[in-house]
Parts: C-alpha cells; sequence; structure tokens
C-alpha cells in the first residue's frame, strides 16, 4: 500500500510509511487516507511482482509495531491519563497484536502462500474472507471473538475501579465506536478482496472447463475428421462418422448423461444409436418424458430396436422416425420410416424378427405391439406396455 | 403496410398458380447460405442474405421479404436478436428458424421471440420450401423435436398451477396431433389419420403455436433451461 503511494507520488516508500506511522497516533487520520488510497490507487500487475510485494508486507511489520509504540505512548503522557488508564491498556493492545500474530503464523504456509499470490498487498485479509477452509474459518472467528471480549473486558477492567458508572458507559461506548470505526475502514476492504478471491476461482473453472473441451475436440473432432479423409471414396463410411461424431457432440453439449442401464429415455436413445452405426441410416428420436427401466421396460426397448433394425434393413431408407412417450397408465413407442413397407399378412410369418422378437416379446411382458404397413407406403411399428401396477402382476404371471 | 405487400405481389415476374415467394438468408457460414440458395432456387426467389445481426436488421427492413430463414446461433445474440429487433416494427415479415441445434432452450426461445416455426438444418429441399410456403400462408412448421418438446412441456403435472386454461393447457385433438408430427407424420398423412382436413391441422399446429409464445406458463422457461441443465 505505502509502496503503492510512494510510486504513485514517485517519493521514497520508507517517506510514506514514515508519515503514516506519525499521523496513526492523530484521530485515525492515517486510517482513513489508508483506505481512501487503498480504494482509489489503481491495481498494479501481480504476477511478475509477487515476491516482492510480500517482502513489502513484512518490512511493514516494524513500522506497525512503532505506531503501536506511539499511539501507547500518546495515550499515557495526555489523553486518558486523568482518567486513571495505566499500563493494562498497553497490555491489552499488545494482546491484541500477539493474537492477530498467532492467528497469521499458525496458517499453513502454503495457504499463506496463496493468499500473497492473490492479494499481493494485503495476504492477512485473504486469511479472514477465504471462505474454502471452514475449519480455519471458525478457528480465525473464534480467535476475533476471543480478542474483541478481551479488549472490551479489558476496557471495563480498566475504568471500573473509580467506582465511576458513568465512565464505564463511556468506555463501553468507547470500545463500540471503535468497532464501528474497524467495520468501516474494513468493510470495502473485505468487500473488494471477497471479489478478488471469486474472480480468482471462477478464473480457475473457466480454464479447467477451456482444457476439457480442447481435450474433447483434438480426441473427438480431429480423430474423425482425419478417419473422415481418409475414407473420402466411401459415402456409407463417411456418413456413419459423421452421424457418430454429430451425435456425441449433441450429447457433450446439450444433454445429461443419464446411464442407459437406469432411464428408459437413455436406454431408448442408445438402441437408436447402435442401429444408426451398424447401418449408416439416421434415427430421428424424439422421447417426451422419462422414467426408470426394469425388465419389462427392457424388454420393449429391446422390441423397438428390432423395429429399427428392419427398417433399416429393409426400408431402404436414410431416416427412420423414432418416437416415445412416457405416460402414467403406459408406455409407447412409435418406428417409422416411409420406405418400401410390406404386406403384413403374407410376409409375416416368415419373418421371425416381427413374430418373435416384436409382437411375441411384447405379449409376453404384458404389452402389445401393431404393425402397419403397405407396399410402397411405409411401415409403423406401434409398441404399448401398460404401466399401472395390475398390469404389472399379469404381465409377470402371463410370462 | 398492405400496400409494401401488393407491391411485393407486382414485382414477381413469372407468376405460377401461386406468386412466387421472396426469401431471405440469414446465417454466418457461407458454404450453407449458398447451398439452400442452390436448393431452393427452383421453388421460390431469394432476394438476399446476410451474415451478421446488424446486417440482417437493415437489409431486411429495407427488403421486406415474405419470409425469413434464420439461423439460431451467430455472433452478437444470433437469430433471437434479429427477431428481437424486427418483430416490433415489420410484424408482416415471418420468420421461420433454421438450425442445427436441437437444444430445447434454443427452440422455445426462438419460437417465443416470434418464429413462425423451426426445422433443422438436414431437412430435405423440397420439405423446406413447403416449410416456407406454410409459414407465408401463416402457418406454423414443427419439427418432430419441438413437437416432442411442447408435449413434454405443456404435459399435465399435478403441481403445475394452470393460470389460463385457454393458453396453459393443450387440447386433446392438439396432443393429438402434435405426437403425430413427432412420430414423423407430415400434414397430409396427419389429416388421413385423424379423419380432418389438412386446413384442420394447420389450424391446430397454429393454436399450439399461439399458446406456446403467449402462455406464461412457468414449466415453459424453466423446463427449457433444466433440459440443459441437468
Amino acid at each position: 500500500m505505502a509502496s503503492g503511494i510512494a510510486r504513485h507520488l514517485g517519493i521514497p516508500v520508507v517517506r510514506v510509511r514514515i508519515a503514516f506511522v506519525v499521523l496513526l497516533p492523530l484521530s485515525g487520520l492515517a486510517l482513513l487516507l489508508y483506505a481512501a488510497f487503498w480504494a482509489v490507487l489503481p491495481l498494479q500487475a501481480r504476477t511478475a511482482e509477487s515476491p516482492p510485494q510480500r517482502r513489502n508486507f513484512m518490512s511493514l511489520l516494524p513500522f506497525v509495531a512503532i505506531g503501536l509504540g506511539l499511539l501507547l505512548a500518546q495515550t499515557l503522557t495526555f489523553g486518558f491519563g486523568a482518567l486513571g488508564v495505566t499500563g493494562l491498556a498497553g497490555w491489552l493492545v499488545a494482546i491484541i497484536a500477539v493474537g492477530a500474530g498467532i492467528i497469521w503464523h499458525e496458517s499453513d504456509p502454503e495457504r499463506r502462500r496463496q493468499w500473497s499470490e492473490t492479494l499481493p498487498r494485503v495476504p492477512w485479509l485473504g486469511a479472514v474472507v477465504d471462505e474454502s477452509d471452514r475449519r480455519a474459518f471458525l478457528l480465525r472467528f473464534i480467535g476475533g471473538g476471543v480478542l474483541v471480549s478481551v479488549g472490551i473486558i479489558g476496557v471495563v477492567a480498566v475504568y471500573s475501579p473509580a467506582e465511576n458508572f458513568g465512565a464505564v458507559i463511556n468506555g463501553i461506548i468507547f470500545a463500540l465506536v471503535g468497532l464501528a470505526g474497524v467495520a468501516v475502514v474494513a468493510g470495502p476492504v473485505l468487500w473488494r478482496t471477497y471479489n478478488q478471491l471469486r474472480a480468482e476461482r471462477e478464473g480457475r473453472i473457466r480454464e479447467m472447463e477451456r482444457a476439457e473441451l480442447a481435450a474433447m475436440v483434438h480426441d473427438q473432432v480431429l480423430h474423425t475428421l482425419a478417419l473422415i479423409q481418409r475414407n473420402a471414396t466411401d459415402v456409407k463410411a463417411v456418413q456413419r462418422l459423421a452421424r457418430g461424431q454429430e451425435r456425441s457432440l449433441r450429447n457433450w453439449l446439450y444433454k445429461p448423461v443419464a446411464s442407459p442401464t437406469e432411464r428408459f429415455a437413455a436406454a431408448l436413445e442408445q438402441a437408436a444409436a447402435e442401429v444408426e452405426d451398424t447401418y449408416a441410416i439416421t434415427v430421428e428420436t424424439v422421447v417426451v418424458g422419462d422414467r426408470e427401466t426394469d425388465e419389462r421396460v427392457g424388454a420393449l426397448v429391446a422390441a423397438a430396436r428390432e423395429a429399427l433394425v428392419n427398417a433399416a434393413r429393409h426400408a431402404k431408407v436414410q431416416t427412420v422416425s423414432l418416437y416415445a412417450e412416457v405416460e402414467p397408465e403406459q408406455l409407447s413407442v412409435f418406428v417409422r420410416d416411409r420406405g418400401a413397407g410390406f404386406d403384413p399378412s403374407t410376409v409375416e410369418d416368415h419373418r421371425h424378427g416381427v413374430r418373435g422378437s416384436i409382437i411375441g416379446r411384447m405379449r409376453r411382458h404384458g404389452g402389445r405391439a401393431t404393425i402397419i404397413s403397405e407396399p410402397g407406403d411405409g411401415t409403423e411399428v406401434r409398441l404399448f406396455l401398460p404401466t399401472s401396477r395390475e398390469s404389472v402382476t399379469t404381465g409377470k404371471d402371463g410370462s | 403496410m398492405p400496400a409494401r405487400g401488393e407491391a411485393g405481389t407486382g414485382m414477381s415476374e413469372l407468376p405460377e398458380q401461386q406468386r412466387r415467394l421472396r426469401v431471405f438468408l440469414v446465417d454466418d457460414h457461407a458454404m450453407f447460405r449458398a447451398g439452400v440458395r442452390a436448393e431452393l432456387g427452383v421453388h421460390v426467389d431469394v432476394i438476399g442474405e446476410a451474415s451478421t445481426v446488424a446486417e440482417a436488421v437493415t437489409r431486411i427492413a429495407g427488403l421486406e421479404p415474405d419470409v425469413v430463414l434464420l439461423d439460431v446461433h451467430m455472433p452478437d445474440g444470433g437469430g433471437r436478436a434479429v427477431l428481437d429487433a424486427m418483430r416490433r416494427t415489420h410484424p408482416q415479415v415471418r420468420f421461420l428458424a433454421l438450425s442445427v441445434s436441437d437444444a430445447a432452450e434454443d427452440v422455445i426461445g426462438l419460437i417465443r421471440a416470434g418464429a413462425r416455426g423451426y426445422v433443422t438444418k438436414t431437412i430435405s429441399p423440397d420439405e423446406l420450401a413447403a416449410a416456407i410456403r406454410r409459414v407465408a400462408d401463416g402457418d406454423a412448421v414443427f419439427s418432430p423435436r419441438l413437437a416432442g418438446f411442447v408435449l413434454d412441456a405443456f404435459a399435465a403435472r399435478p403441481d403445475a398451477p394452470v393460470a389460463d386454461p385457454e393458453l396453459d393447457q393443450l387440447t386433446n385433438r392438439e396432443r393429438e396431433v402434435l405426437r403425430l408430427l413427432a412420430r414423423g407424420y407430415a400434414y397430409k398423412e396427419i389429416a388421413k389419420e385423424l379423419f380432418i382436413s389438412i386446413k384442420t391441422v394447420e389450424t391446430h399446429v397454429s393454436n399450439v403455436l399461439r399458446k406456446l409464445q403467449m402462455s406464461n406458463r412457468y414449466e415453459l422457461s424453466r423446463w427449457a433451461a433444466d433440459r440443459r441443465l441437468v
């Protein structure tokens, strides 16, 4: 601080410090000036200058001690001598100073170094406002409380032997005014310091996010682009690569990562992704609502997957629509394509996939499946699974 | 204001069965603009394009196109900023949002800012032309995913307070239409499935759009934000 003013005014640091020390006993003028300069003076670059800043603070300690001594001497000589202030007041000041020193030295060196980096001018403020360590905070809080209590009790004790009640009241008022003064001076500084700490923490979080993004782009996107260039002649491969990368980017950007083994929507999306990868088609997936999975829901997902595979194999189209809705009383899934289609009455018997994996599976688990198709007009597979309690039991009985 | 629209009719040189629509493109990717321009050229007149929000706002105000194809993600506020700047002063210009993003927050946000529809950039040229025509006629265009979002956001929840039933709830018919849209049905197919006319389907979708834009339902914004955060 003193060095900041010194640089600002272009005079030696020591002179500024001496000026402060001399001003200190005079009605707190020095404190007010200190606070004002603190708020007004521009911040200086921290990074390169951290070590000298730390040393400056340490070199400030003797000046503080001298200032306290002057204050004490002044008090003993002129101010409150008539009211019976003895050397006790000096002891009180000494107790407070020692207490603060202990708190400063108790905090571990690593943390102190961090404070010094964040707040080169007043590392000790870091100790007061750093909220990341609850235990240290508690320690400081109790320590501060003890010191303040000792101060107040001391003031009362100094005045009460005179048996003058008015003097005791005066003493308490004096102490309160003193505390209020400290609060006024320290408040803005604490606030600034808190903001600085927060800014630094946010900066670190941003840095981590950037690193994560860079890793993702490097591991996935660049890799996929390289593969696409190598496979430029193979349309299917390029499509599959691009679609796979798109899906993974979307998941990374927009979606919560739910486990396919736990959630219905995640399981369905995973099934769709597998079909996309295997058959190089696009499955337009829309899921409304969500719920936990269980054995029956798993069967529904498997049936939906089978329907998707059928569409991918036989419909001869690029896009298949998958829509699922979770309602309180039932789950429904629709798989639709605008492809070749077939005549269900003639083909169904030969298609094990349709009979066993879709219709049979749904029936075994207490649901039902309908297949609507016409040659040339696409196919839609509709799957329904009731979820009410009775149907759950009948479903179990039936299987 | 209507006089401007008629002036636009006079300007089209080749009246087909319907006059050709004047379309404006806003997208910060030049390659994408060129692609859309080439694909749409046979269906509509692409009368201009812009790559930034500021350029879009000045040029759209000058040209007064029928439909603006609006990219969602651009620097300086994206499609949302263009909509906010234009909606008050040029209510006759219709906006169709076109994006690669399927995030609920973006989709719902654009619609609530005044876009008449939302389609993804993977849409086929014919479907895009149909969507532009539909938006120009004052109807709404919902992609399957947007339909799914609306069903999700308007789902009947016991804890959801309904302030205005007319705006805050979907009718059963609207729900049915949205479900079919989400299942990948075209308007014509929906009409056939529900035994109603295409015009009725369009009316239902427009009503849903109005509810989506006007409803103060708490879930809408919270739901869209939650989809992103969870």
